[in-house]
């Protein structure tokens, strides 16, 4: 059994992160995994969206971008790379690495492809078994979503990673699985921990959601000092060093910007979690509250003792679904009054539409510089008096037309409607933008398996 | 005294549908127990009003000196429905670090947020 630590990477905490990372993970010193997170909740609509344009779409293009320039290095010092970026298309993306391997004039690379998380088209037999599918967290009734379903993916756990790793996969694409699996399967494959030892699975599964959000665990976004984070520009992202019990250090090359304390640690640990002595994944049930932290200076804390429990016997579900149309309109204005004339163009903007017979299922206002962020927790301004109002008005309708018109009728208003406003951030014509929901839904774990094949250059 | 939580403790939110989690973190060992003591769930859910539509659950982990909350119904839906300017409840931690709590007089807190208004 392996001895020394596993280093894996993060080089990812979203779609949309720095493409830069993973070389800078690669060449600032010794790692043996990268792993990169592209999922979020709102990642798969839009992926769904790009599949339905482009049948060889629907994948985190952005991870060929960040693996181009480092698939040298890679491939020379047999680092694996595992993510999530396959989204709605795992195998399109799967063969779009094979295909960069070979233009690039490395054969023989092995891409491991997961797939099995998409159970679109198993709703009905679903139903048909009994199964609800009622949302989780407000509990309605999924006929209520059921004609307007657009994508359905169960997420799946670490174990098909770690058989893909085995099988002797060097780069590993997924479709929706937990981002802590991306840090769980290189670790499973290893040091073959059993599968029911659920206190190690879940030191995997913490270990994973700690670098899983990219900067966020190396000194970005830290409330608790960021005065003190040198050089974010060359944030290094964060490491975790997993040692054969569980127990793990996180850190950062030393060569890069960022700052690893325990603060900082924290504030991830916290991040996007509930019930802190139930934190459920497919692999394990992690009890945030079990383990300690400590401070080993230069940009390392270890943390020991993680402790977990079984996985929950149901799966999640992310459940995506048509829910209407959405556009924003803004206006700046300026001293004085700005808030009563941001007041007056709200009430102006309904008169419009309700002379237009423009339908409107809701509408929202912020005031920005005075209450948009916090509403009524925010203080008014010192003096009461704002030097400038960026007023920001958003609505919902249930057509695309209804909310195409609403978006007309911003311009019009810097000649014909309340003084004093210029364009400011929101210009022209918003275009509107299609609302693609979210419905978290629970699965026996029967429902959806990963399926592993192994593809190479 | 009466100070700003923001001088005793950091944050992270983050969103999962129409839930946002808040971590409120204690900046020294000596403030865990204030905050412990002063931020209830009921105290939470007063303070963000009809912002959060749901109920607020709070959890400590005093491994970490942290508390967590969690408020159901919070974000006007969700982040991919959301009207609001911050969609996804990132910067709603801060909100609550705006509240005043008290704090035993013989209790050395420096001074880090910005001076009340007016």
């Amino acid at each position: 059994m392996a001895t020394a630590p596993l280093r894996i990477a993060g080089a990812s905490g979203f779609w949309g992160d720095r493409n830069d990372a993973l070389l800078d993970q690669v060449r600032g010193g010794p790692v043996d995994v990268v792993m990169l997170d592209y999922l979020a909740e709102i990642t798969m609509s839009i992926l769904r969206v790009k599949k339905l344009r482009d049948p060889q779409g629907g994948y985190a293009g952005d991870f060929l971008k960040a693996l181009k320039p480092a698939l040298g290095d890679v491939v020379a010092r047999g680092i694996r790379v595992v993510t999530n970026a396959g989204g709605m298309n795992p195998r399109a993306c799967a063969e779009a690495v094979v295909k960069l391997a070979r233009d690039a004039g490395h054969r023989g690379v092995r891409v491991g492809l997961v797939e099995g998380d998409d159970v679109a088209d198993r709703l009905g037999a679903l139903l048909a078994q009994g199964v609800s599918l009622a949302n989780l967290d407000t509990g309605a009734s999924f006929s209520t979503i059921r004609e307007r379903v657009a994508s359905a993916n169960v997420y799946l756990g670490a174990d098909p990673i770690a058989e893909a790793l085995r099988a002797g996969a060097q780069i590993v694409v997924t479709g929706r699985c937990t981002d802590s699996a991306l840090a769980l399967g290189p670790l499973l494959a290893h040091f073959d921990w059993p599968a029911d030892d659920w206190n190690r699975r879940a030191a995997g599964v913490v270990a994973g959601h700690v670098i899983e959000c990219g900067g966020q665990a190396s000194g970005g976004n830290f409330c608790g000092g960021w005065e003190s984070v040198p050089d974010l520009a060359n944030l290094g992202y964060p490491i975790a060093e997993v040692e054969a019990s569980g127990d793990f250090v996180v850190t950062k090359h030393p060569g890069l910007g960022g700052l690893v304390t325990p603060a900082v640690v924290k504030e991830q640990l916290l991040y996007e979690i509930g019930d802190p002595r139930a934190y459920p994944t497919p692999d394990a049930t992690a009890d945030f509250t079990s383990f300690s932290l400590e401070d080993l200076g230069r940009d390392r804390v270890r943390i020991s003792g993680v402790r977990g429990g079984p996985p929950p016997e149901h799966l999640k579900v992310s459940i995506s679904y048509q829910d209407g149309w959405t556009n924003a309109v803004g206006l700046t204005f300026v001293w004085p009054h700005a808030v009563e004339r941001a007041r007056a163009t709200e009430k102006l903007l309904l008169d419009r539409c309700r002379k237009l017979g423009i339908e409107i299922d809701e509408h929202h206002v912020d005031w920005i510089g005075v209450n948009a962020a916090h509403g009524a927790m925010a203080p008014p301004p010192p003096g009461g008096e704002p030097n400038e109002v960026l007023f920001r008005m958003a609505i919902r309708t249930r057509d695309r037309e209804s909310a195409k018109r609403f978006g007309e009728e911003i311009a019009p208003l810097v000649l014909s409607g309340v003084p004093g406003a210029c364009s400011g951030l929101l210009t022209g014509r918003p275009e509107p933008r299609a609302i693609v929901n979210f419905w978290p839904a629970l699965v026996p774990r029967s429902a959806a398996h990963g399926s592993v094949e192994v593809l190479e250059s | 005294m009466r100070r700003p939580l923001y001088d005793l403790a950091h944050t992270r939110a983050g969103d999962k549908g129409d839930v946002c989690n808040i971590g409120i973190i204690a900046r020294q060992p000596a403030y865990w127990p204030v905050i412990r003591r002063e931020l209830t769930a009921e105290r939470v859910k007063a303070w963000f009003g009809d912002w959060c539509g749901g109920p607020v659950e709070r959890y400590e982990l005093p491994n970490l000196e942290a508390l967590n909350f969690v408020l159901r119904r919070a974000l006007d839906g969700g982040g991919l429905v959301s009207l609001r300017l911050d969609t996804q409840g990132k910067t709603y931690g801060y909100a609550l670090l705006r509240m005043e709590i008290d704090v035993p007089d013989d209790l050395d807190v420096p001074r880090l947020a910005p001076a009340p208004a007016g």
